[in-house]
């Protein structure tokens, strides 16, 4: 935000106008196309009122969005608490003394980060009913569960040991000195301070695992965006007004997840020697040299 | 023999013709997405009130909106519904859309990329480029972008390798590219599951880690040093 400021001076008499006048054709643009948008929507036909009533029909919601959002919510549930655990131990295994585990780990979450999601969660769809027992009608929520804690599992891991290290290192030396182990001292001084440090980049992730449960869609998983669909595949037809209230309802509990992450970073910032930026690291598939945060690596998936 | 079985199976099917179809949708998608992308974040740091306020929704909402819904719109609203058509045979139709909506949603992070290399740009240089009397398009254009790109090339290459695998996606939009055709394998052959997946995995392994290696080097080797 600082750096946006200087690229133009305070605006003098001149300027203002100009602004104004620029303010006023951005205006009318922006505004030009949104009419454009809607009188193409309404020659089709799309502000018939039968279609919105279907919207605001308390069965619409009973039978079907609940149901999806429900579904959608469970999914991530598994997913945020699954990737947590997953990524844990593989950011503690690649933090470990201990070369064979650090090489394994490092190779796993490489491996996990450079493959799409939606082939993770295909292959988990069917390896559920015909390798692991699981009953048939459970194999979609396997599948988007597994996908998801892989990957973002993967990416947490990362977020844990970029964490670690950007510690400073008076801190292991501190516990060193104190007599602790090194294992006591990433357990109970570094590992603590690193997850608060790293919290806001991890609710960004939160954010990835709850929009890309609407990959499930495609491996006939019951989510919020299946729902929509089948709103849309009855008379009178209205699925453009489920998908647009799927996605308002995507991006209001987003939203409110990326509040939360800012409010909690706020509140808990002091109590952490780490930045909360992660470190420069150095993985292959991240090549990450600078400043981005997971939310731009991923694109969200 | 399993193994001379599997390869068998795997014979049976394009699968590089598949990976084809992911690259061009990565490569017409990155391009529409790195132009609209550049739009945006012009947009959003120039010092008109109203740019600003259209590029900064823009981002918000397309970043929290999951890319499944965009394509799944494209082919069940924007194509049947409001009659969107961008070519007129099925399959070339669908591949355009499936373009379109990667590269809307890309936008968003090309843009987020571009400003995080615009904060990489020391506040000295874009004082010395109002110094010198350059007017805010004049300066972002001489002085401002150059740098930023330089510095925004890491998150660029993260955006790319990004784009490359959520090109999978296009399966919302009926595209047939790789995930397509592996539902259509394990489908066929079930209890071949574990090494079809390691195979379109290791394909992907192989398309993203030179990107990644090429981009990093990249960024260290453009660095403004300063």
């Amino acid at each position: 935000m600082s750096a946006q400021a200087v690229l133009f001076d305070t605006p003098g008499p001149k300027g203002r106008r100009n602004i104004a006048i620029g303010n006023i054709v951005g205006t009318v643009i922006v505004l030009g196309v949104l009419a454009w948008a809607l009188v193409q929507m309404g020659s089709k036909g799309q502000f018939d009122p039968a279609k919105w009533a279907v919207m605001v029909d308390p069965e619409t919601w009973q039978f079907y969005f609940l149901p999806g959002l429900q579904n959608t919510l469970t999914a991530a549930a598994y997913a945020i608490v699954l990737a947590m655990v997953f990524g844990l131990l593989f950011g503690v295994g690649r933090l470990a003394s201990n070369s064979v585990i650090r090489g394994f780990c490092g190779l796993v979450v490489e491996f996990f980060r450079a493959v799409p999601v939606l082939i993770m969660m295909i292959a988990g769809w069917f390896s559920a009913a015909l390798l692991l027992n699981i009953p048939p009608e459970d194999a979609p929520l396997f599948g988007v569960v597994a996908g998801l804690t892989l990957y973002n599992g993967s990416v947490i891991a990362e977020l844990v040991r970029s964490g670690v290290h950007g510690l400073p290192k008076g801190q292991r030396e501190a516990s060193l000195a104190i007599g602790m182990t090194r294992g006591q001292s990433l357990r109970s001084v570094e590992l603590p301070q690193a997850l608060i440090a790293m919290l806001p980049s991890l609710i960004s992730q939160f954010v990835v695992i709850l929009k890309d449960t609407a990959l499930g869609y495609i491996i006939t998983y019951p989510e919020l965006l299946r729902s929509a669909r089948l709103v849309g595949s009855d008379a009178p037809f209205p699925i453009l007004q489920a998908m647009a209230v799927a996605a308002v309802l995507f991006i209001v509990i987003n939203f409110l997840l990326s509040w939360a992450a800012g409010r909690l970073a706020r509140r808990f910032g002091g109590r952490s020697s780490g930045s909360g930026k992660p470190a420069p690291r150095v993985g292959i598939t991240t090549g990450l040299a600078g400043t981005a945060d997971t939310r731009d690596e991923t694109g969200g998936n | 023999m399993l193994v001379s079985e599997f390869l068998d199976t795997l014979s049976g099917y394009d699968i590089a013709g598949a990976y084809w179809v992911n690259l061009k949708l990565t490569a017409f998608a990155a391009v529409l997405a790195l132009v609209l992308g550049t739009a945006l974040a012009m947009m959003r740091i120039s010092p008109v009130t109203s740019l600003r306020w259209a590029g900064t929704t823009y981002v918000n909402v397309v970043r929290n909106m999951p890319l499944t819904i965009i394509m799944a719109s494209m082919i069940l609203v924007l194509w049947p519904q409001l009659g969107l058509t961008l070519a007129d045979d099925f399959a070339t139709n669908f591949f355009r859309l499936a373009v379109i909506a990667l590269a809307v949603y890309h936008a968003s992070f090309v843009c987020e990329s571009i400003r995080s290399g615009v904060n990489t740009v020391p506040v000295g240089q874009a004082e010395a480029a109002r110094a010198i009397g350059l007017a805010f398009l004049p300066a972002a254009r001489l002085v401002i972008l150059p740098q930023a790109f330089r510095g925004a090339i890491a998150p660029l290459g993260n955006t790319l390798i990004a784009l490359i695998k959520n090109s999978t996606v296009a399966a919302a939009a009926s595209v047939p590219e790789i995930s397509v055709l592996m539902r259509e394998m394990v489908e066929n052959d079930a209890n071949f599951v574990v090494p079809i997946f390691l195979t379109i995995a290791v394909g992907f392994v192989i398309i993203v880690v030179p990107v990644g290696v090429l981009t990093t080097y990249l960024s260290r080797r453009l660095a403004v040093s300063r």
